[in-house]
């Protein structure tokens, strides 16, 4: 019993683990990036296209494709959706605020309508699902039941909740302990002294940008091949991406405390249906906990004022050299 | 030889932000304008590719789904009020660089404390009395969710973008919260329409059209808020205090004051956008209520450059697309998503094309004849 | 002796203005050479150009014997230069050994640990002392500044470049920073110090080169030469400018500064027990170098700095009432009915608003006025054509946002507001920073017709000749004190020039 909820806690956790992995590294070059959300909708909208698109073209879909026609077809469009708030930001020095929320709706929207209208597109209709695909994305562990609880709690899940932690992980090693880490942390801090470094600005926040977006979006795989087993229903992800901007916040922007955080974030999404005797109302309430919590640490660090938990210094704020 | 390296160095194309000599405002407005053409075309290309039709064919679609029929047409007017009394709402906030991305929630409590009048005080409680409850009460909620997160930003600059943005799931959830216990029917978890027989509550039909005074009141507030901003002394703080602190500093203007009651007011504007909600539009709630006219009401109102005149064209703009695509999702039997997209690609144009007009490029030329 | 690095006809124009001009310097081997010169004098940007921030308009560098391009700071740090400057480039929540790394390719492996390392044997060996894993944010400024000196020998410079190391310093610290600086000399390394301080000149450095208005003057060896000698270099002869001056009229007490005492957030002390008398009908000019408290200064006076001791008394010309300004808001002050008018140093980030128009920035001063909740705009927009007529402001319309006016313009914009309220004290800092001749000597006139009204002036001002021929008393400012309040009609140049640069001398003395 207290396996399965935490197995289900963590299949609830892994969207916003993505999402917010990716979100830290674009935070981490000062770009506020609101479009996360939109972008998650496209990783796994794009992905399901690819699915699709493959089960379709052949008779009978082979595993290896299966797993890298949608992942490689997740990348390329929320790397695109990336590139745009990338381009409009970086480039062209518009407002983050305004870009991202722009994103978020176009996102949303793109995601809605190839998800509702690909079948109407391409074929005769009906709803989408990949069933197929999304089988092989589920793929545990074999030897996962051997293992009793421990195998349900951390064996059985599909690779992409593995791949979660490991970018996750990665993430915190490469922020801290490379080289491009420090460079990048510098860009997101003080983009100007950066500069005088000798690091090129530009070229950091367009990967940090890029390569955070891609990671968002696998969220949006996760979700969609695994976590519903591969049908599509409109607005279905609900307000994942926006608890995974909580969950940056939440983590203090480190990678590897988000794993927890994406867990107990997780948890509380699910804990009250496995709670007995508590009325509708009181899952409002656990539902709005993290929220809750995201602001308490919110402002808990504004009061403190400790700088290592701080916001990077320069979030929000476009870079511009002026030339004399 | 030094002088050839030297131009070896320089960039070929060299941007700087036009500080003295800015763009003249009809030459800025052709940009923006001919940004929004361009978006069309693209978005016509899209559409074309997703359905096959002509294009043209696409627009009219469109301009019938907006304009179509009398309904629609109060339908657009009703959508088109909605949305730009919510960006009236964000707009002083934004003036003083405050990003209150908190309107979605600050209109929905505003909504939420409509409907909980009109259950409990609804039937019984006249109108005269009732009406002026309601919008006070909806003020007042509007005004506490927008204060709670301006107090912090004055007292310990917390970040305003990432606490408003939170409180707009936690007033969602208030607001899931209380349908548990207004629902009806029981157990369909929905308030469904409160005061069905009675329309206690509900804002009166004037000269025959039921949004007549939604419209009517935005109208109103559009025009006062225009010259809020423009004549009032607050509207002036306003405007000082996010262009400088610093000078606000200098002339004696106390930030944090004005700060707190700019937040104020805004959360106040936009709880009455949920009341015209709730109790002249849905009679009901639900967390949905707002739709995401909160997040769309901050590009309305930064597209307009904070102008509340301005403003009710870029709605306009946005609610031409929403419904005229969702017109042409009916015709040719798509996703209504698909204005999303379009809105999105529109936005996108319109602002990529502010860089056109704050920054001047100059390409080098005559790189070579220099270099002989 | 072997020259490091040799300038030869340097030329660097910004627009119209000459920043250097044809200037020829030579830096030796393991020796310490100062520039001086005044605020403006050109050392800064010289300096750039050798550590590839600039590039030269005209002539060539050298570098041990050969010509080179320095184009960027990484070329600079190819030939072993490296520049401190005064501004520090640091990144607040790393620490000391990330922000030296950082940006450094050295195609080794990233190893923070060894680098903190090296940054510590590269303290022991010139006598810094350093943690090299302290962040950035929880380091007093002296230690930054260790930061930024290490972090450019940990690139391996040779020649070092310091731009005003000392002005952020305490006298303890600078004789700390001066220890290290003569040991890396006699390790053979080539020292360039920024500087306007005669004395740390005369205490540090082997030869002197002074600049002065973009021109070299000369290089002399700081064992044959004193300070009466480089003040005269420095300063040069006395121009004349013509500007007009009258006798004060009735001059009476009208503000009175105490014993104020201002300590920054940082606790470094800004204003040290600093007392003078402004009297009316008379323009008070305050002299110094940059940064040694006039701003401060200006803005205790006119409620924006919290004073931590003191009194500020102001004398009402009309009821006799004696008033104390401490601790008052600018909204207090004026409540109170003192006619307080204050021309800030940063225009258009303080003292107007750069996107609103000429009538919008006329009523920033008086908009409260009356109970109306709405504006009044008839009589803001009547000055601000008045103001355009009267000063001869150039711009399309009232109705132009002041960003887009030239910087004398904004200047007359910004004094005619200040002056309309008929001030009984009037505060400008720098107002003729950047004009050009004609809207210079506007300025100056308007203080003067002030002074004849009765309003006690007080003028902060960098051009000594300016301030000698404009004021009546000129209150020399050093390190945060009184250095001495002189007769601008009696004294001379260099009396000032050596009062600027006093004061830290003695703290000196008494400190050791």
């Amino acid at each position: 019993m207290i396996a399965t909820v935490i197995n289900k806690a963590i299949a609830q956790g892994i969207p916003l683990l993505f999402g917010s992995t990716g979100e830290i590294i674009t935070e981490k070059s000062g770009n506020l990036n609101l479009g996360i959300p939109g972008i998650m909708y496209m990783g796994g909208s794009c992905g399901v296209i690819g699915a699709y698109l493959y089960e379709q073209a052949v008779e009978t879909p082979q595993a290896f494709w299966c797993i890298v026609i949608p992942l490689l077809a997740s990348l390329i469009g929320s790397t695109l959706a990336a590139l745009i708030y990338s381009f409009l930001t970086i480039t062209l020095r518009a407002n983050q605020n305004v870009t991202g929320l722009a994103l978020t709706t176009f996102g949303v929207g793109f995601g809605d309508f190839f998800g509702g209208s690909m079948t109407k597109i391409f074929a005769d209709g009906g709803n989408l699902s990949v069933k197929t695909t999304a089988d092989y994305f589920k793929t545990t562990l074999p030897f996962a039941d051997n293992f009793g609880a421990f195998g349900e709690i951390f064996l059985s899940h599909g690779f992409l909740a593995y791949a979660a932690v490991i970018i996750a992980l990665l993430a915190s090693w490469f922020l801290n302990h490379t080289r491009a880490g420090l460079h990048l942390r510098s860009v997101g801090e003080n983009p100007a002294t950066a500069d005088a470094a000798g690091i090129n600005v530009t070229k950091y926040k367009y990967l940090a940008t890029c390569i955070g977006g891609a990671i968002a979006g696998l969220g949006g795989l996760y979700f969609i091949m695994d976590y519903t087993g591969g049908s599509w229903t409109s607005g279905g992800f609900g307000d994942r991406g926006w608890l995974a901007i909580a969950l940056v916040i939440f983590a203090l922007w480190k990678p590897n405390v988000g794993i927890l955080g994406s867990f107990v974030f997780g948890g509380l999404y699910i804990a009250y249906s496995y709670i007995s005797g508590l009325s509708r109302s009181a899952v409002a309430i656990f539902n709005m906990l993290p929220y809750v919590v995201t602001i308490i640490v919110l402002i808990f660090t504004s009061v403190r004022s400790k700088k290592e938990n701080q916001p990077p210094q320069s979030l929000g704020l476009p870079y511009f050299r002026e030339e004399r | 030889m030094q002088n050839n390296d030297k131009h070896l160095h320089e960039p070929r194309i060299q941007i700087t932000k036009r500080g003295r000599e800015a763009m003249p405002w009809y030459k800025a407005w052709g940009v923006r304008a001919a940004a929004i053409v361009l978006a069309l075309i693209v978005c016509a290309v899209i559409i074309v590719f997703l359905t096959g039709y002509n294009p043209i064919r696409v627009y009219s679609e469109m301009l019938k789904g907006t304009f179509g029929s009398s309904r629609k047409i109060w339908n657009t007017l009703q959508k088109l009020a909605m949305l730009l009394c919510i960006s009236l709402a964000v707009t002083p906030a934004f003036k003083m660089k405050f990003w209150n991305i908190g309107a979605e929630g600050q209109t929905l409590v505003g909504g939420l404390a409509a409907a909980a009048c009109m259950i409990y005080f609804g039937e019984t409680v006249p109108g005269i009395i009732l009406f002026p409850l309601m919008a006070a009460s909806c003020m007042l909620a509007g005004m506490i969710w927008g204060i709670i997160p301006a107090y912090f930003k004055a007292k310990f600059n917390t970040n305003e973008t990432l606490f408003t943005l939170m409180m707009n799931y936690v007033a969602m959830q208030i607001v899931s919260f209380c349908i548990v216990f207004w629902e009806n029917p029981k157990d369909s978890n929905t308030v469904g329409v409160i005061n069905r027989m009675t329309e206690g509550g509900w804002l009166p039909t004037i000269f025959g059209q039921k949004y007549l005074l939604n419209i009517l009141i935005v109208a109103v507030l559009t025009v006062a808020m225009y010259i809020y901003l423009r004549y009032s002394k607050q509207g002036y703080e306003i405007s000082v205090v996010g262009e400088s602190e610093n000078t606000a500093r200098y002339v004696g203007i106390n930030v944090k004051k004005v700060i707190l009651r700019t937040m104020a007011l805004s959360g106040a504007l936009c709880g009455i956008a949920g009341f015209l909600l709730v109790s002249g539009t849905d009679h009901t709630i639900n967390t949905n209520t707002v739709g995401g006219m909160g997040f769309t009401a901050i590009m309305v109102s930064w597209l307009a450059k904070f102008n509340p005149i301005v403003m009710a064209l870029t709605s306009f703009l946005i609610v031409f697309l929403e419904r005229g695509a969702g017109e042409i999702a009916t015709t040719f039997q798509l996703n209504e998503s698909v204005s999303d997209i379009l809105t999105g690609i529109i936005l996108f144009f319109i602002i990529g094309s502010e860089f056109f007009v704050q920054y001047k490029i100059n390409f080098r030329k005559g790189h070579k004849e220099e270099k002989v | 002796m072997k020259a490091a690095i040799e300038l030869k006809n340097i030329t660097k124009t910004f627009g119209s203005v000459y920043a250097n001009k044809n200037v020829s310097l030579s830096v030796n081997k393991g020796e310490i050479l100062s520039i001086l010169g005044e605020n403006g004098s050109g050392k800064t940007t010289l300096m750039n150009m050798i550590s590839g921030i600039y590039f030269p308009d005209e002539g060539q560098i050298f570098i041990d014997g050969e010509e080179v391009i320095i184009r960027s700071p990484k070329d600079a740090f190819k030939y072993k230069i490296g520049m401190i400057h005064q501004h520090f480039k640091l990144v607040d929540v790393f620490t000391a050994a990330e922000n030296i790394i950082l940006g450094l390719e050295d195609g080794k492996k990233f190893d923070i640990k060894a680098a903190a390392k090296r940054v510590k044997e590269i303290g022991e060996r010139y006598g810094f002392i350093i943690d090299p894993m302290k962040k950035i944010y929880e380091m007093s400024v002296s230690e930054k500044q260790t930061v930024e000196i290490i972090r450019v020998l940990y690139r391996g410079a040779d020649i070092l470049i310091l731009d005003e190391p000392t002005a952020v310093l305490t006298p303890q610290e600078t004789q700390k920073l001066f220890a290290v600086l003569r040991r890396m000399r006699d390790d053979g390394k080539s020292i360039v110090i920024i500087t306007h301080k005669l004395h740390e000149v005369l205490s540090l450095s082997d030869r002197v080169a002074v600049l002065r208005k973009g021109e070299y003057i000369g290089t002399v060896n700081t064992a044959e030469t004193d300070e009466i000698k480089l003040t005269e270099m420095m300063v040069g002869q006395k121009v004349s400018l013509n500007i007009e001056r009258d006798e004060p009229e009735n001059p009476k007490e009208r503000l009175e500064v105490r014993h104020i005492n201002c300590i920054s957030r940082e606790g470094v002390p800004l204003l040290k027990d600093i007392s003078f008398t402004a009297h009316s009908g008379e323009i008070l000019g305050i002299a110094g170098i940059a940064g040694s408290g006039q701003r401060e200064l200006l803005e205790s006076i006119a409620g924006l700095q919290r004073l931590n001791d003191g009194e500020i008394f102001y004398h009402d010309p009309k009821s006799g009432k004696v008033e104390n300004l401490r601790d008052k808001t600018p909204m207090q002050i004026r409540d109170m009915g003192v006619r307080l008018s204050f021309v800030p140093e940063d225009r258009l980030g303080m003292g107007l608003v750069g996107n609103m128009d000429i009538v919008d920035n006329m009523m920033l001063r008086s908009y409260r006025k009356g109970k109306s909740v709405f504006l009044e705009r008839k009589g803001p927009r009547d000055l601000a054509e008045e103001i355009i007529e009267r000063l001869k402001v150039v711009t399309p319309s009232a109705n132009t946002p002041v960003r887009r006016l030239s910087g004398g313009n904004v200047q007359k914009i910004l004094v005619g507001r200040e002056i309309a309220s008929s001030p009984t004290v009037l505060m400008a800092a720098y107002p003729v920073r950047g004009l050009d001749i004609n809207s210079s000597y506007t300025i100056y006139n308007l203080l003067n017709e002030q002074k004849r009204r009765g309003a006690a002036v007080i003028f902060v001002g960098e051009d000594l000749d300016v301030l000698l021929e404009l004021c009546d008393r000129i209150l020399v400012l050093c390190g945060g004190k009184v250095s001495g309040i002189v007769d601008a009609r009696a004294t001379t140049k260099e009396e000032i020039g050596l009062l600027m640069t006093k004061l830290q001398e003695e703290g000196q003395n008494n400190a050791e």
